[in-house]
């Protein structure tokens, strides 16, 4: 269960420029469930996404994981919540070029030191189960890009987090791809992962597989309901 | 522990896919980083190494040289000194020396005239230093002519080389007999240029230079280790002017380095940005560009210590040799005697790869203790 209360957001605080991302957001994210944030470029659904995954810190308010506050950790803890919690699926994939699909895969789990034979044999697994063993040791870049996706999910798979973050997964892909993208979705939730996307994608937003939508503008929850297809 | 070693091991692979990544960039880096460290290095092992030569050559010479001052001028040693000096305690062996200085107009360079004390040498023959005779192309048989002081030109039949091991101190050195000498210079009989002494007690050395200050108040007597000293300013002086300008260049590399890791690229913050998203650390990612940096300077360092070496103890540092000998005209020739000293390699390597490892790490951590959204947003 993730918890947010009056959760503020501003960038170049104090200052001219100062823009304020995020107003004032009170939130309750159930485990095991899928959840869409839907709204207009600008409306502020990335922050909060980064916020919930502690990629960065809120001006103002506080986020709880399974009842604890975790705003004011020392960035040390935040991380290691980040590493054990949360994989991050990015709209531009964010994968490391130069690399193959299999060492992007097994980079999350390189500061927890495992054994290297289980850890290649872990990546190349996720990998197969989204029909990439042949893609494995070519370089992430000559990947098409609902391979390169793929392997991104797969990165962010590989450390077992119960939380998946997907920010905009959808947008860079055509409509089979994204197709492709919900199946995978569909299995993580049967695998009773939870999942967090953002997205202004009717072809996901307003499918079956979603149990929740969050409808955002300026930096505010404007409504959130069940979605239609919810089942529970 | 293995968790531990696991770790660097993945961290070093990464650091390592991470410099073949960018391939360019970092070889330029690791030949600019390298020739730096060559220059350095090249004029530490020199002149530490003719430090070492002027030592050896110098260890048999006699402990005292006593010259006598007119005027606070060199002046010759009248008859009579000799004997008095045999006299005092405490001084084992007494030599008068005759030497002094000819300038040649041919080659318009100087020369060292010197009666020869360990060899006969025929009246009308010279031995010379490798130096000089090749500045004058002459072989042992050939003649050669100097004109004297006086005007007269006296001619001399060449009966040696002298050997090049010695050419750091015998270049411009013409050996010939007491006779000629006297005939060139025109000196008396019983004058000397200056008187040189064996001490049988190297402790006692000071104490017989203490009674011969006192016993002739005209001379100055000058002890072997003050020439060694002398040596040793010399050579520290040149390589501290050369270390100086090596200095500013390694200043500006610094300079430079920061520069660049200050103005990262927008692909390795987004690079670092993405590590820390997926779960790194600030200290993971300062740990893999420790080991970039490591890699980088230890690479660096080694080539240019190694090609420094190379161009030191085997084409006698031919790029430096000019600046840091000294010799105006008559460049000595000789192999210098490989000689690495611990400390000098320390040194070098804490003012080579320190500078870079601060100037590198510092802005990368700057950036690495920021937001990983942040980052990645630029």
């Amino acid at each position: 269960m993730i918890e947010l209360r009056q959760i503020h957001k501003a960038f170049n605080a104090g200052r001219e420029n100062e823009f304020r991302a995020l107003n004032g957001i009170d939130l309750q994210l159930p485990a095991q469930r899928v959840t869409a944030f839907r709204g207009p470029s600008g409306s502020g659904k990335t922050t909060l996404l980064s916020i919930i995954g502690c990629l960065a810190r809120p001006t103002s308010g506080r986020v709880r994981l399974h009842g604890r506050d975790i705003s004011g950790l020392p960035e040390r803890f935040l991380t290691d919540i980040r590493r054990r919690t949360f994989g991050f699926v990015f709209q531009q994939f964010n994968l490391i070029s130069g690399l193959s699909a299999t060492e992007n895969v097994m980079l999350p789990a390189y500061p927890l030191g495992g054994e290297r034979r289980a850890l290649q044999a872990r990546a190349e697994d996720l990998l197969a189960g989204l029909r990439l063993a042949h893609r494995r040791t070519t370089q992430v870049e000559l990947l098409s890009g609902g391979e390169q996706q793929r392997v991104a999910i797969a990165r962010a798979l590989i450390n077992e987090p119960p939380v998946i973050i997907a920010d905009e997964p959808t947008a860079n892909l055509d409509t089979a791809l994204a197709m492709e993208f919900m199946a995978i979705i569909e299995q993580l939730a049967d695998a009773r992962r939870t999942v967090l996307l953002s997205s202004h994608d009717p072809l996901l937003v307003d499918s079956s597989l979603v149990d929740r939508v969050i409808d955002m503008r300026d930096g505010r929850i404007v409504a959130a309901a069940a979605a239609a297809g919810a089942g529970g | 522990m293995n968790v531990w070693i696991e770790k660097q091991k993945y961290l070093i692979d990464f650091t390592l896919a991470s410099l073949a990544r960018r391939k360019a960039k970092n070889l330029g880096l690791l030949l600019v980083y390298a020739l730096i460290v060559f220059l350095l290095a090249s004029v530490m092992l020199f002149t530490h190494a003719l430090r070492q030569a002027a030592n050896e050559l110098l260890a048999g010479a006699p402990e005292v040289v006593l010259q006598r001052m007119v005027a606070g001028r060199h002046d010759l040693i009248p008859p009579g000194y000799l004997e008095r000096i045999g006299r005092l305690r405490g001084v084992q062996e007494k030599q008068g020396r005759l030497w002094g200085y000819y300038y040649d107009p041919v080659v318009k360079a100087n020369y060292t005239f010197m009666v020869a004390d360990d060899r006969a040498l025929a009246p009308g023959t010279l031995v010379v230093g490798a130096g000089l005779a090749r500045t004058r192309g002459v072989a042992p048989g050939n003649l050669i002519s100097f004109r004297a002081y006086s005007g007269k030109l006296f001619t001399f039949s060449i009966a040696d080389i002298l050997p090049a091991k010695s050419e750091l101190v015998s270049a411009d050195l013409v050996l010939l007999s007491e006779a000629d000498f006297r005939a060139f210079f025109d000196i008396p009989p019983g004058h000397f240029t200056d008187i040189t002494l064996r001490v049988a007690n190297p402790l006692e050395v000071r104490n017989v230079a203490g009674k011969l200050a006192q016993q002739f108040p005209d001379s100055r007597p000058i002890l072997r280790e003050e020439i060694l000293r002398t040596y040793d300013s010399i050579f520290s002086w040149r390589e501290g002017v050369v270390l100086a300008l090596a200095t500013l260049a390694l200043l500006a590399f610094a300079i430079l380095a920061w520069e660049k890791a200050s103005g990262l690229s927008a692909d390795e913050r987004r690079e670092i940005g993405i590590l820390k998203a997926i779960g790194w650390e600030t200290g993971d990612v300062l740990r893999m560009k420790f080991w970039e940096g490591a890699l980088l300077s230890l690479s660096a360092f080694l080539l240019g210590y190694l090609a420094a070496y190379v161009h030191v103890f085997h084409f006698a540092a031919s790029l430096l040799a000019p600046v840091l000998k000294g010799w105006a005209v008559l460049y000595p020739r000789f192999e210098l005697s490989p000689v690495i000293d611990g400390l000098q390699v320390t040194t070098l390597f804490f003012f080579t790869v320190f500078p870079y490892a601060a100037a590198t790490l510092v802005p990368i951590w700057r950036v690495a203790i920021t937001d990983p959204d942040a980052v990645m947003r630029g």
